[in-house]
């Protein structure tokens, strides 16, 4: 438990927050995949045509299958590893929101025409 | 006055679960708020405690609902291609706005963003209803993860948002239209 978490209420957290650490940061990071895997789809005909899982929906079927199962396994691993642990909350949460930021400016079509 | 099977899904998609999950979203972020507050008045009793995680795993389910019915029900029959030499496009939303210079914006900016931040909002809401759900009212004791709470909670809102406007915008200019004809009343004759 970091010292910041502890300030914040007289009452000492009861669960650690490793569990809530591993669920927003895997939110963050599938996101993202989700956001870099729709850019590289949009501009590489390699990667677009591979990411056609079911053909009536197109690279969408493979975009978002893909990042699904990112964000699943991430988060599995995340909640297996830190559980029972206390994690620097300040920090995760600066990058999963900074995730999810980029994401959706990265989702934006005018910017995706930028690459 | 009729409708076709294909409107009733891009019904069902939008105003059953895109639409009823917007309006739920502005009864739980006031929840979220006084759930996650460190200030004692107010404290939820355990009914409401479980009525809000209840209310959150209804949320949960509607924004899947939503995605997986648009991009799997809906998507296909907007992105379907035209036969060669094809003039009428009205079965072919996307051929139809990509068809004219005055719509084409809604494929190219309104589909092609909301085809895709859409997904944010399930992924985000799902993770502040496991937090809640996991944490309850020990979350007030954890700073730093309520605010991230309530930002994914906001920003799984403003993508539901965008893929709701682009979404009903879309539909105006271009409906999903076709499949066998679902007839709701005879009217009266005049």
């Amino acid at each position: 438990m970091t010292p910041t978490d502890r300030d914040a209420s007289p009452n000492a957290p009861a669960l650690t927050n490793g569990s809530g650490a591993a669920a927003m940061l895997a939110a963050g990071i599938g996101s993202f995949a989700l956001a870099v895997l729709a850019c590289a789809g949009d501009k590489v005909a390699a990667v677009k045509n591979s990411l056609i899982f079911y053909k009536p929906t197109g690279p969408l079927s493979g975009v978002t299958t893909t990042a699904i199962l990112i964000w699943i396994g991430i988060w599995g691993i995340l909640e297996w590893r830190w559980r029972n642990r206390s994690v620097g909350m300040g920090r995760i949460s600066v990058i999963a929101l900074a995730l999810l930021g980029l994401s959706l400016v990265l989702t934006f079509p005018p910017v995706v025409d930028l690459f | 006055m009729e409708i076709t099977a294909r409107a009733l899904w891009t019904l069902i998609h939008g105003m059953g679960f895109g639409a009823l999950y917007l309006l739920a979203f502005s009864g739980s972020l006031v929840e979220l708020y006084r759930f996650t507050t460190s200030s004692a008045s107010g404290e939820p009793t355990p009914g409401q405690e479980r009525f809000f995680k209840f209310y959150l795993l209804a949320m949960v389910v509607l924004a899947w609902a939503a995605v997986l019915t648009g991009a799997y029900v809906i998507y296909p029959w907007y992105r379907a291609a035209a036969p060669p030499g094809t003039t009428d496009l009205s079965m072919f939303p996307q051929r139809l706005l990509m068809s004219r210079p005055k719509t084409i914006g809604w494929h190219s900016l309104g589909m092609e963003w909301k085809e895709h931040v859409a997904w944010f909002a399930p992924i985000s809401i799902t993770m502040v209803a496991f937090v809640l759900i996991r944490y309850g009212r020990d979350l007030k004791n954890h700073r730093h993860l309520r605010a991230a709470v309530l930002s994914f909670a906001m920003a799984s809102f403003v993508a539901a948002g965008i893929a709701g406007f682009c979404g009903a915008m879309i539909n105006k200019y271009a409906p999903v239209q076709g499949g066998s004809t679902i007839q709701l009343s005879r009217g009266e004759e005049q």
